[in-house]
């Protein structure tokens, strides 16, 4: 697919500490931190004026859904807007608790993984055609997400047991993975998973839900993460030879990938012979860019997709990370965790590189470890901060996530009920009325304008607001109201006939 | 929306003609700028982390999620 939605899920850890009393548990933060949603939305899961979705998942988890996206950078300045968002709330809660006699503060973590091994997840979702062999998609992309991680990973400091000293890891999720494909997510988590929803037409879409891959703080890092598995995802489709790395074990190979840092550690091909990750991902490149040469790039990133992808192998095949230690997080984390345990002169596992190791994590814009490396110059980005703060508001002007926004923001300021999920938009008033959007990749639709009109004649007099104006709001930016109705008087004479 | 230029460590001293004495001086400025900067990275990250490490580690536990 030329034009691809893609759409990442974040679960979010959430702690309260710091306070003259033990921290509340997470359910209770979860529900402090979702009160000006349900003040909002009457709901804990609700769909807002980005298009985007928020809401409480299993297990108290704050969770943020990205709109559809066709773009890799909208997709990767949505998901940013969605860490922005969690602080606004948790800054919020931190206030509201405190008011209640509950000091402290409140982190809200972008990782995978607590101190307990409990894990939660980053999902991506990938619109792929109905038409594509799944026999094929499962032996080409199952191998590209075992060895994935040694590009993409957020790397973790690997608490001792008694079997392994305190290690670090190229991923977080690598053990918490039982399957390679099936219909499970908490029970048994699956690397694939075959939920297909499409929420588009089934007939001629599904959805690829792709549940192994870690939370990624830097932009740079999810440019490769979302644009490799986009390019392997062409190659699927188009039905050309990639070469055959069907593993033997996929949940064996992802485990002892991800513990041995060298990147020397080799897996069982399932029609014999062993290679490394970096042997698998490097044919995988190689073929990438013969596919991109004779088909062309579909994107103006392409190119830096293979730069980052090629260094990125190539500086863990040598061992020598400096190169990339700026750009991937796994990288970036293991770096400072060095340089720290070097000034201290502490022990690999020491409470201290535990805490950073979450602390890289932490959302908030002037505490959270990655953002001040980023801050300084140590962490490099792709967006700027203007477009990630547009997409606290904004939808995404190139999918149908447009005409939802539209759609729930109108309603709204025309006080009008409404209910609005991933493909349905319904005016409770109207409930014959209510549309399906069912091509994710149109961005305009005329019954939506029809819809719309039925308002009454006001909803001519809506006017966008400024982003100052919604700053200046009450409410969490990303819940503040987009359009501000005008007077009657604003209404044209109708034409004399 | 243009990608940021990757920075790149500057090579020795300002002086690009500099002889080699100069240019190890150069380097051991620029190694002490970089020491100095990380410790003012270091410090500014111990500034803003909970004290008690432990504490926050043992107390940051979650149900399970998806």
């Amino acid at each position: 697919m030329d034009r691809r939605v893609i759409g990442v899920e974040t679960e979010f850890g959430i702690t309260h500490t710091g306070g003259t009393h033990r921290g509340l548990p997470p359910e209770e933060v979860a529900r402090y931190l979702f009160r000006p949603v349900l003040r909002w939305g009457r709901s804990s899961n609700v769909f807002i004026p980005n298009a985007s979705r928020l809401y409480l998942d299993v297990g108290s988890h704050p969770e943020y859904a990205t709109a559809e996206c066709d773009d890799l950078l909208d997709l990767i300045a949505s998901d940013r807007a969605g860490e922005l968002i969690m602080h606004d709330l948790a800054q919020r809660a931190e206030a509201a608790m405190t008011e209640d006699g509950f000091d402290g503060s409140v982190y809200l973590l972008k990782n995978n993984v607590d101190s307990q091994g409990n894990s939660y997840g980053s999902h991506e979702n990938y619109l792929i055609p109905r038409t594509t062999h799944f026999r094929r998609l499962s032996t080409i992309l199952l191998p590209f997400l075992v060895t994935r991680q040694i590009m993409v990973g957020a790397g973790r400091l690997v608490p001792a047991t008694d079997e392994t000293p305190a290690h670090y890891a190229f991923s977080q999720r690598a053990d918490h993975m039982w399957e390679g494909i099936s219909s499970a997510t908490t029970r048994s988590r699956p690397i694939i998973n075959t939920r297909d929803e499409p929420h588009s037409d089934a007939a001629v879409h599904r959805r690829l839900h792709v549940i192994v891959g870690d939370s990624n703080m830097s932009e740079t890092t999810s440019l490769l993460r979302y644009g490799a598995t986009d390019l392997v995802l062409r190659m699927v489709e188009s039905g050309i030879p990639v070469g055959d790395f069907e593993l033997e074990n996929p949940i064996g190979a992802i485990r002892h990938i991800s513990h041995d840092i060298t990147g020397q550690a080799s897996v069982k091909i399932r029609h014999g012979g062993e290679q490394t990750a970096v042997d698998i991902q490097a044919r995988l490149l190689d073929r990438a860019r013969r596919f991109v040469r004779e088909n062309g790039a579909h994107h103006d990133r392409v190119e830096q997709i293979f730069e980052l992808w090629e260094r990125t192998l190539q500086a863990v095949a040598s061992g020598e990370h400096a190169p990339i230690e700026r750009d991937i997080d796994w990288a970036i984390k293991k770096r400072l965790l060095i340089d720290v345990a070097e000034r201290g002169g502490l022990p690999m596992g020491h409470p201290k590189l535990e805490q950073l190791d979450m602390a890289y994590h932490d959302v908030h814009p002037t505490r959270g470890v990655f953002n001040l490396l980023a801050a300084r110059g140590r962490a490099s980005t792709q967006l700027e901060p203007e477009r990630i703060q547009r997409a606290i508001v904004d939808p995404p002007a190139t999918t149908r996530a447009a005409l939802r926004g539209r759609f729930l923001s109108t309603a709204r300021a025309m006080g009008s009920e409404h209910t609005v999920d991933w493909v349905h938009h319904k005016l409770v008033d109207r409930p014959l009325d209510a549309l399906m959007l069912k091509d994710p990749l149109s961005a305009e639709d005329p019954r939506v304008d029809t819809l719309l009109g039925r308002l009454g004649e006001r909803v001519a007099t809506l006017r966008e607001q400024s982003l100052e104006e919604r700053r200046a709001q009450e409410l969490p930016l990303a819940l503040s109201e987009r359009y501000k109705l005008g007077h009657p008087q604003e209404l044209a004479e109708p034409p004399l006939i | 929306m243009s990608t940021q230029p990757q920075k790149r460590p500057q090579g020795g001293n300002d002086d690009g003609a500099a002889p080699e004495a100069a240019g190890a001086v150069g380097a051991n400025a620029q190694a002490q700028k970089r020491a100095g900067e990380l410790d003012s990275l270091l410090d500014e990250i111990d500034s803003v982390l909970e004290s008690n490490a432990e504490e926050f580690v043992k107390g940051f536990v979650q149900k399970g999620g998806e």
